[in-house]
């Protein structure tokens, strides 16, 4: 069967069917008999009385204030604000690397820039008051889209290996929370202790950070969880359902204040790091249980031919099993990068200022907002509902691209 | 995968493999310094602990338990105040986690079935308005989705005098949701026993004709023989309770509260409403999931042998599709067991929140806490271990069929 075969027939045979006409659409998909007339009747006058008291509220009961006085607050907290330009950086090389992504590997790294562009443009042009209306911060906001832009142009160059991108997201992820910190006083970069972080910020922080950190650690556990030696096969049983059968919660609580008393004392460490270790321990125990999904589907017959050709089982592990596990497994650790993201707001019990917790603050740095909870929460909803809406979307984008789940 | 066991591995040199090469003695020797590591990991964080429990005079005995805890509960399903002994309020925090965790698993059933068949509905309004659901409930954090139900809107609402009144009676107002309740009469005993012994004898008599029928083939009505075991035993119920089995408690308004019905806190509330709305979320798309993947044949095969929409549903297409469903919801229901701990957020008494009260209280952060997480662990591992029982039964009876 060539392709040049049958034109002729198969445009016949493909032309997708004429458009239904409205009335004909609505009959068949809404009243084709009387059990769902009723039904289509009651949506209809449920989606008028809850969208007109909804919009109603939006629009004229609803006190904004709390949300649009100072919305900086909801990106960063307290951190310093003369030194907000570290913040700045950080974020301008996150574009620009996004943007090398997308000139490098195109298609979904082109969802991903094209999202975070409309995300600047929108906080460019937002009409909101403090600091974030200022004319400084909405051109540093502008300045992001060049940024991904030049990114881009760079990606592009053939010159331009994807070692090099790799090579910069891993230089970022080690420079922004060191940028973000500080050396220490008297150098350019004062240090700005993280109880002074917060807002989406932090919640970002925690999500990426827990997601970069458990992997290793869980694809080490998936391993162990093969391995034939019993006492690593045990331990990596006992730990990954030992955590999972417990609330992230708890671990967040033994992270940030049992584990001090099992470390020796003069080894102490940030709150921060504290509950990025919880969050790194928990994470590490589901992507665990997704990696050895994958090693499971790698066939047996892969194992056999490594083993044929002479390589040893270390050998076998990191070159041949490995690599075709963790393709099959980056939707699932997508999806649970997604679920860790919404979990971040957990922290909250160990008195660490993410965007909710800082909703939570401002309803209390002001008298007349005491009674806004409504209009706060709501905001903070629909931002982690728009941002991980965004992310599930970009992630069925990558199935498909992936082929997952195709042969 | 044993290739020790294959002859060609032996032969290489005269058979003697030096030691750096050979397979077994490798993995002794990992075996010994993974434990090693293991045991001084383990040894090192214990001297630690030891160290950090005598540095700060922290004590690591379980002796507390019996002593009173000293601190009020605000809600319980058992006698409590704060003269009771820890071990008492701990049970209390149990308690309320298995209550909220058991009605919001329900709640969650329900509530999640029926989005999950509504995102089947050809209905096209129908189906986005489920579509709409699942997707505001599955891009929230369920804490958020809690910090609006109980700042936002239960601990919002008008005071008791101005509280709204829902036909039932039901009302609503700060103190919480006050509902009519229906309670036992002091003859009641006779016809709740009654009834229990007919429901047990109804499910018995279920099983065994149904076991009856499809060895025998023969019909043998099981469910009208079970049906008219509950029926008889009502009657009989009716008739030892003297014709009131029941009497309705409603709640009336007195001074300045209400008296009477069935009263949940408004903290127990929003948290039910919160987690079950949530948790319904992701069963509706495990429903909706598990119905899509029944092959689309299977349909057309029960229509083609004349069985009635009802039927195929029931007989067809929810059979199969339980089978897919099981696994899924089961690890629903544990993250909602699970997720009950962020009461402490909003101050519901429950384990988690009981325990951190007690480590307040009593000072002894380690063992209260290894007493929470095992709990923890004990409620995940029953929970999966009677689903996967009940997992089990589903798929042996499907492939016996």
């Amino acid at each position: 069967m060539t392709e040049t075969g049958n034109t002729q027939q198969a445009s016949v045979n493909i032309r997708p069917p004429s458009p239904t006409k409205p009335v004909v659409w609505i009959r068949r998909n809404l009243f084709n008999n009387w059990f769902n007339s009723l039904l289509t009747l009651l949506a209809l006058g449920m989606i008028y009385f809850i969208g007109r008291a909804v919009l109603e509220w939006v629009f004229t009961t609803a006190d904004w204030r709390p949300v649009t006085d100072n919305p900086i607050l909801y990106l960063v907290g307290q951190y310093p604000r003369d030194q907000l330009w570290r913040v700045g950086v950080s974020l301008l090389l996150v574009s620009f690397l996004t943007g090398m992504s997308w000139g490098k590997w195109r298609g979904i790294m082109r969802t991903f820039a094209t999202l975070l562009a409309a995300g600047f443009v929108i906080l460019a042009i937002i009409p909101v008051g403090g600091q974030m209306g200022s004319l400084t911060v909405r051109i540093f906001f502008l300045i992001n889209l060049p940024a991904i832009f030049l990114g881009f142009l760079l990606g592009s160059r053939r010159f331009v290996t994807a070692r090099w991108v790799l090579g910069g997201w891993l230089f970022s992820f080690v420079a922004i929370p060191f940028l973000l910190h500080g050396i220490g006083e008297g150098t350019v970069l004062p240090i700005v202790e993280t109880t002074l972080w917060g807002g989406l910020m932090v919640t970002l922080i925690l999500a990426v950070g827990g997601i970069l950190l458990s992997f290793p650690l869980g694809v080490l556990l998936a391993l162990g969880r093969q391995s034939s030696l019993p006492v690593i096969k045990g331990f990596s049983i006992v730990f990954i359902e030992g955590i999972r059968g417990v609330p992230l919660i708890t671990i967040l609580f033994m992270s940030s204040i049992i584990l001090a008393l099992f470390l020796p004392p003069e080894l102490r460490i940030d709150r921060l790091v504290r509950a990025l270790i919880g969050m790194t321990i928990f994470s590490a125990a589901y992507t665990a249980e997704n990696v050895r999904g994958g090693l499971q589907a790698v066939p047996d017959g892969q194992i056999e031919a490594a083993k044929a050709v002479g390589l040893n089982k270390f050998q076998t592990t990191l070159l041949i099993v490995l690599p075709q596990a963790l393709r099959a497994v980056i939707p699932a650790i997508v999806g649970q990068f997604i679920s860790l993201f919404k979990d971040t707001t957990l922290v909250i019990i160990v008195a660490i200022v993410e965007l909710l917790n800082i909703g939570k603050s401002i309803l209390q740095s002001d008298v007349t907002y005491l009674q806004l909870q409504l209009e706060v929460y709501i905001f903070i909803a629909a931002v982690f509902w728009i941002l991980s809406f965004f992310m599930s979307f970009a992630s069925r984008r990558l199935e498909t691209v992936l082929g997952v789940g195709e042969r | 995968m044993s290739s020790s066991n294959l002859p060609s591995k032996s032969q290489g040199s005269e058979g003697i493999i030096p030691i750096w090469r050979d397979e077994r003695a490798l993995t002794a020797a990992a075996q010994v310094i993974s434990a090693i590591l293991m045991l001084g990991g383990l040894i090192w964080v214990g001297v630690n602990l030891l160290e950090a429990a005598e540095l700060r005079g922290l004590s690591l005995g379980f002796d507390f338990i019996n002593e009173p805890s000293g601190f009020p509960i605000s809600e319980s399903v058992i006698p409590y105040d704060d003269s009771y002994p820890f071990g008492t309020a701990f049970l209390v925090g149990l308690l309320n986690t298995l209550k909220v965790s058991i009605i919001g698993i329900f709640l969650a059933t329900i509530l999640g079935t029926i989005v999950g068949l509504a995102r089947l509905s050809t209905n096209w309004i129908v189906n986005k308005i489920a579509l709409v659901y699942i997707e505001i409930h599955r891009n929230i954090p369920l804490l958020v989705l809690l910090f609006v139900w109980y700042f936002a809107i239960f601990n919002k609402l008008p005071p008791t005098k101005e509280g709204l009144e829902l036909p039932g009676p039901i009302y609503l107002n700060q103190r919480g949701l006050f509902l009519s309740w229906p309670r036992l009469t002091e003859t009641g005993e006779g016809f709740a026993i009654s009834l229990l012994v007919g429901l047990i004898l109804a499910i018995i008599a279920w099983i065994t004709l149904r076991r009856l029928r499809e060895r025998s083939g023969r019909s043998t009505y099981f469910a009208g023989v079970s049906f008219a075991i509950i029926l008889v035993s009502i009657v009989l119920g009716l008739a030892l309770s003297a014709w009131q089995p029941l009497w309705i408690d409603v709640p009336v308004f007195e001074g300045f509260n209400f008296t009477g019905g069935l009263r949940l806190t408004p903290e127990f509330a929003a948290l039910l409403v919160g987690l079950a709305m949530y948790t319904a979320a992701f069963i509706a798309e495990v429903v909706r999931a598990g119905i899509q993947a029944v092959d689309l044949g299977q349909m057309e095969a029960a229509k083609a042998v004349g069985l009635k929409p009802m039927q195929t549903l029931g007989l067809v297409i929810i059979p199969q599709a339980m089978r897919i469903i099981i696994p899924p919801l089961i690890s629903q229901f544990l993250n909602l067991t699970k997720n009950t701990s962020l009461a402490l957020a909003i101050g519901y008494a429950d384990l988690f929140f009981v325990g951190r009260t007690m480590i307040n209280q009593a000072g002894r952060a380690v063992p209260i806490f290894g007493m929470i997480m095992v709990t923890y662990l004990i409620i995940s591992l029953i929970m999966s271990f009677v689903m996967n029982a009940y997992n089990r039964k589903i798929q042996i009876s499907e492939k016996s069929v």
